[in-house]
């Protein structure tokens, strides 16, 4: 293999050699490239959450807003990062079964799986997760719904910003809205292998 | 005159497949016009930047090459190169073996189409098995994409139901939410079982190393959270300089591909999964594909490696959008495929050579495209080489242009000619026999012919 890297490599210098001058990295304005109202949004939550349900994701403020929704959906059954579940498990009834670790075996047990946010972009209603703050990429995945519990003070504004700020991880994802197709005639169907649900929950620190 | 083959195709096309092929595109071309329209001052400013960050990078690509490989080496990955399509099959092959594994969940990639990977490895007893609902729709029936976003834009549901029903996937039903959950629930054991992951790239960032990977449906996510090794195929022409040119690249990718903000999971990896993760890829494998794109990079159509595999190409080409993707005999079809498809056949570039002629240069994949290829430019250049290197197929279908060929080229005989057209003013063409034409002309007033008063005028000026 070392061989074709000498090749390759070696016929792109040879490609190159002859250009007179290679063209410039040009300078690009970042203001230009974001969307309109995002900037001057004074409350990133409420862009957030604005365009977050313009992609049928549903943004949240409370734990029973949350319970109310599984309630609906009879979704009973999930996961929760074990790091955040001391803090909800007082606000789940108890016909709620909840487990704090994600057993792989049985993946479509799960009906809910609750992760922590790395952060969220207002500009896109896009949540930010992160391997090292994710307890586990199934759980966030796995699940019908998937719940991404933030603080205000994650929420940035637009692309470039969230760009500059990725977590030194080795894997961040961005999820904008439940997982989706529209391979079959074009027509728009959720759920395709994530999320048929996707919930930011904000709380408070 | 023989005809060219995209004509025989269309000939044979049925009509409903090139009614569901001409509704999907040109609905997705016009939602993307809007949104780009809607949500930004001046898009056109920002494909143009991106188009000259493609060209810096290609440009520089004996710099960037080397500068990601260490950066994904210190990040822990491992990186192989492959300089042929057996290559890169091959180099898949041997980190399955290495990692005793038999099975593989494949994301969408455009670059494993283009390499044959997924019968390489079929005919060695190891299962690619596609994701991608669409792709796996086009692998059950053996059949080939015929678009780059959609690969299943020429199938309807009833077909796509009598698959599903063909393969055990349940009985008859063509409602397209049953046709997704039954997707859902079959592949689920197959990551959960399979040992490699593989995606594609869309974008690699020089300066970090981080691949990004856009999905909207979550294969890719599914297929780098169960199995415990990852593999990425990507084209040596995926770089950009910075992280911070993602955002520019990200924010014209989906609304160019799909009229989407942004496509629902984008993935930026750099390693294998974070310590303390329970899931994801303890190994991850980055092969970088030449597979002729160092030889396009040395001619004169480079231009055409700045593409992003957006599609918008596709969609709002008038050509396209009558014969869709499989007229193009080519992994990659539309206004990008006529370009790019015969140059990277290499040596067997003749064989492609009719597809810079499927194009009316009407310029609109230019105008749509993210990185502001100028495709109708390299479609000249690929037609002229195509005559250049006699290749029949270049000449297929054109009308015979030897006696104008022969005029153009001599002056005396030209100048002749020039003044010998007066002849035409005295014609009867209310005479003509042909009657379509006799209707033509009889609302018609031709224009005199005034051939050499140009020339005429321009002694008598220097002249005086």
């Amino acid at each position: 293999m070392s061989d074709s890297r000498e090749r390759i490599l070696g016929r792109v210098r040879d490609a190159l050699a002859p250009l007179p001058r290679r063209a410039p990295l040009p300078d690009w304005s970042e203001a230009l490239a974001v969307r309109r109202g995002t900037r001057e949004a004074g409350d990133l939550w409420a862009l957030f959450a604005e365009r977050l349900k313009a992609v049928n994701g549903t943004p949240l403020t409370a734990v029973p807003d949350l319970v109310a929704l599984l309630e609906a959906g009879g979704w009973r059954h999930g996961y929760c990062d074990p790091a955040l579940w001391p803090r909800l498990r007082g606000e789940f009834p108890a016909a709620f079964t909840v487990e704090t670790e994600f057993d792989r075996r049985r993946v479509d047990d799960y009906q809910f799986g609750i992760t922590a946010a790395a952060g969220a972009i207002a500009e896109t209603g896009t949540l930010v997760l992160s391997d090292r703050g994710t307890s586990c990429r199934l759980g966030a995945l796995a699940p019908w719904v998937h719940v991404a519990v933030l603080r205000r003070e994650q929420i940035v504004a637009d692309l470039p910003a969230a760009i500059a700020a990725l977590p030194a991880d080795p894997n961040v994802i961005w999820v904008t809205g439940p997982s989706k197709t529209a391979d079959v005639e074009g027509i728009l169907i959720e759920g395709v292998h994530g999320p048929g649900r996707e919930v930011a929950l904000l709380l408070a620190g | 005159m023989a005809r060219q083959s995209i004509d025989a195709f269309i000939a044979a096309l049925p009509a409903e497949k090139r009614a569901a092929v001409y509704a999907g595109t040109k609905t997705t071309h016009e939602k993307r016009a809007q949104l780009l329209l809607d949500h930004f001052v001046d898009s056109d400013r920002l494909r143009r930047w991106a188009g000259e960050i493609k060209q810096h990078v290609l440009e520089n690509l004996d710099t960037y090459l080397p500068q990601v490989e260490a950066k994904l080496q210190a990040n822990g990955a491992q990186v192989h190169w492959a300089a042929t399509a057996d290559e890169a099959c091959a180099a898949v092959h041997q980190i399955m073996v290495a990692h005793g594994a038999t099975r593989m969940v494949k994301a969408k990639t455009m670059v494993s189409e283009e390499i044959g990977l997924a019968p390489y490895l079929e005919q060695r007893g190891m299962e690619a098995l596609e994701t991608d609902l669409g792709e796996f729709i086009i692998q059950i029936d053996r059949d080939h994409p015929s678009h780059i976003v959609r690969p299943v834009i020429h199938k309807n549901r009833a077909e796509i139901a009598r698959s599903f029903e063909r393969e055990g996937l349940g009985a008859y039903n063509d409602d397209p939410e049953t046709i997704t959950r039954r997707a859902r629930q079959h592949l689920r054991p197959k990551y959960l079982a399979a040992g490699v992951g593989l995606t594609g790239a869309n974008f690699v960032s020089a300066e970090s190393g981080r691949l990004v990977v856009v999905t909207n449906e979550g294969n890719s996510r599914f297929s780098l959270a169960a199995p415990r090794c990852h593999i990425a195929l990507v084209g040596i022409e995926k770089l950009v300089p910075r992280d911070h040119d993602l955002a520019l690249f990200l924010n014209l990718l989906a609304r160019s591909a799909t009229a989407q903000n942004l496509t629902v999971y984008t993935e930026f990896i750099s390693g294998p999964r974070a310590p303390g993760q329970p899931d994801g890829p303890e190994e991850m494998h980055v092969i970088f594909v030449d597979n002729g794109r160092s030889a396009i990079l040395a001619g004169d159509c480079r231009e055409i490696l700045r593409c992003i595999r957006c599609g918008a190409c596709l969609n709002v080409c008038p050509v396209y959008r009558q014969v869709s993707g499989h007229a193009y005999r080519s992994v990659y079809p539309g206004p990008l495929g006529a370009v790019l498809s015969p140059l990277l056949a290499g040596e067997q570039f003749a064989e492609k050579a009719d597809l810079p002629k499927a194009s009316s240069l009407c310029g609109a994949c230019q105008e749509v495209c993210p990185v502001n290829i100028p495709i109708p430019d390299l479609l000249l250049r690929l037609r002229d080489r195509g005559k250049r290197e006699h290749a029949p197929a270049a000449a297929a279908g054109t009308p015979p242009m030897g006696a104008w060929a022969l005029l153009a080229a001599q002056p005396a005989i030209w100048k002749t000619a020039l003044a010998a057209g007066r002849i035409l003013n005295h014609l009867p063409v209310k005479l003509i026999p042909v009657p379509a034409l006799r209707a033509w002309v009889a609302r018609r007033t031709l224009p005199a012919w005034r051939g050499g008063e140009f020339r005429k005028w321009m002694r008598q000026r220097r002249r005086s």
